[in-house]
């Protein structure tokens, strides 16, 4: 088991790498560079020349490549071009929203989801179970932007009850104890509601089929034999044992707690890393999309590890045919 | 409804009238609501946007572009998919294991990101999408046939073949793929409905197919900063892109299901 986490480790920092070089080389070979968007098109040529210069990116590639492996590994992770601040500050300044904003929709969509999906599964075949798949079908396929966008005309512009942009009000800064929550709840609504809705549409769908898959397994057939109700059989059989992929699953979606829902934040306004990522591909900032990029592979090795450790731990039998 | 948008897009002529990018008098004409005439007479289901274009009609031409690349960009990633995949099942020596850490490697790296990162560094265009959605979406394809292809391999059909004297390519191509073929469907639908909504969501961001040619993406991204006076701007494509995923999904359940008796009755 530990050999075997060791070499999964060992494989996932290869991974790391890998992606971080590629994404390195793949910058600078694309057209545009950080100091054009940084001085703008009046500048000269000497003046474009002198600032390249000053922040080392007239020197060879595969130069600039190691002096950044070397000071990114020591935890020096530079400073934003565009910005102009340290770009742990940047990201650190970005995440809590981030963390906040994808971490409740996940804890929501699975509760919620798990919820739809047992009942589905209980019901099969039934009106309700009917109905509730064409629900969790459509939010399945339903483009989180555009979701988004008509929460927003619905709740915004028509209703009139709930803001559509940013993660506080203009007056957040003057409010006080509940009122400020009260602020950070009614900003974070909307985005949450279309990230939830989005999720309950896979995890219900993802529940159902598992608890289903077990329902022909013998020892449901046993539970139902002894005479347990049918609503015991499900919640405490079938549920508990569907549940074990469920967790292979929130390891996957670990990575989004960084990488964030970018389209969603994009269409909110939410101040969160998705939004500093793109800003910064397009700025052709490269110390953030760097630092960005090498935490959120990182984080996918973290979370797919995390999952198989998890999973082995609450079903042994994994872990033994894999070995 | 797959086949009913397919065939509308094809047909986007017959049932439209006029160019989807046709500008007339923007004042008599932008913001028509659906189901009424503009200034000039003309009459429109959809309404117009702020150009004063008609949105049925860049709808159905939208089609034309968002099925076309969901489509194209599908065929790359089930080819490549294909390939790694079966080489992978079925190859000797260290091609399995290369293809194998290839395949997790390319697994491992966020899509999204990825996709952010390709469509932004180069000049955004229409092939440029279809080639990054193709490029990116092949991992799952290969894992699934080659979990396939090693299954099958061991099966008596296929040891009778081997021992009748066949190339192992003719024997991995004739008798292995073809009884590989209900997965790859499968993950072949679904992938079409996953690659338009990539496409939609690229296209929204800007850096995918560009105005003023209309797909569905960029049609919701002008449908935006108009929700307030227009709101079936971005209304209309959006909804088209998920009654089509939705097809998309239904298909993909419909043949696992029809293919394997098995999986219905559990």
């Amino acid at each position: 088991m530990l050999t075997r986490f060791a070499a999964r480790a060992l494989a996932g920092f290869g991974v790391v790498a890998g992606v971080v070089t590629l994404t390195f080389f793949a910058l600078r070979f694309a057209p545009g560079d950080p100091v054009e968007h940084l001085l703008g098109s009046a500048a000269t040529a000497e003046q474009l020349a002198v600032q390249r210069h000053v922040l080392g990116l007239d020197r060879p590639v595969p130069v600039q490549y190691t002096a950044w492996v070397s000071r990114f590994v020591r935890g020096d992770w530079g400073i934003s071009i565009a910005k102009g601040r340290p770009v742990r500050t940047v990201l650190g300044d970005a995440w809590p929203a981030t963390v906040r904003l994808v971490g409740l929709s996940l804890l929501l969509s699975y509760l919620l989801g798990i919820a739809v999906g047992a009942i589905q599964a209980h019901r099969q075949g039934s009106r309700t179970d009917t109905a509730l798949s064409v629900i969790t079908v459509t939010l399945f396929a339903v483009p989180g932007f555009w979701l988004g966008l008509m929460l927003v005309m619905l709740f915004t512009y028509w209703a009139r009850v709930l803001p559509a942009f940013g993660a506080a009000g203009l007056d957040a800064d003057y409010l006080t104890g509940l009122g400020r929550i009260v602020d950070g709840l009614r900003h974070m609504a909307l985005p949450l509601a279309t990230l939830t809705l989005i999720g309950i549409g896979g995890s219900a769908r993802f529940i159902r089929g598992a608890m289903l898959d077990l329902s022909s397994q013998p020892f449901v057939t046993t539970a139902h034999a002894k005479g347990l109700s049918p609503w015991r059989v499900t919640w405490r059989h079938t549920l508990r044992n569907a549940l074990t992929p469920v967790v292979t699953l929130l390891g996957l979606s670990l990575p989004t707690l960084f990488s964030g829902a970018i389209l969603v934040e994009a269409v909110f306004a939410w101040p969160g890393v998705g939004r500093v990522l793109v800003e910064a591909v397009q700025a052709r900032d490269y110390p953030v999309v760097m630092a960005a990029t090498a935490v959120s592979a990182g984080l996918v090795v973290v979370g797919n590890l995390l999952a198989d450790v998890l999973a082995a731990w609450l079903d042994p039998r994994l872990g033994m045919r894999n070995a | 409804m797959l086949a009913a948008a397919l065939l509308l897009a094809i047909a986007a002529p017959l049932v439209t009238h006029g160019d989807p990018n046709a500008q007339r008098d923007i004042v008599a004409t932008r913001f028509v609501a659906p189901l009424s005439s503009d200034g000039t007479g003309v009459f429109h289901v959809l309404g117009t946007d702020r150009f004063g274009r008609d949105v049925w009609t860049r709808l159905v031409y939208g089609a034309r572009v968002s099925l076309g690349v969901g489509l194209l960009a599908v065929l790359i990633s089930i080819a490549l998919g294909v390939t790694v995949g079966a080489l992978a099942g079925y190859g000797r020596g260290l091609v399995p294991l290369a293809l194998l850490g290839l395949t997790d490697f390319a697994l491992a790296v966020p899509r999204v990101v990825l996709l952010l990162l390709l469509a932004a560094l180069w000049r955004p265009s229409t092939a440029l999408v279809i080639v990054v959605l193709g490029l990116t979406g092949w991992m799952s394809v290969a894992r699934l046939v080659h979990g396939e292809v090693r299954a099958l391999a061991t099966r008596p059909f296929v040891e009778g073949a081997v021992a009748s004297g066949a190339r192992r390519l003719r024997v991995l191509v004739r008798h292995i793929l073809p009884n590989a073929v209900t997965p790859v469907i499968v993950a072949a639908a679904l992938g079409v409905g996953n690659a338009i909504t990539l496409e939609a969501s690229l296209s929204f961001l800007g850096l995918g197919v560009q105005p003023p040619t209309a797909s569905w993406g960029n049609m919701i991204a002008s449908g935006r900063d108009v929700l307030v006076n227009a709101p079936w701007v971005a209304t209309a494509p959006g909804a088209a892109l998920v009654l089509v995923v939705v097809a998309c999904t239904l298909l993909g359940d419909a043949v696992r299901d029809a293919m394997e008796p098995s999986a219905q009755l559990s």
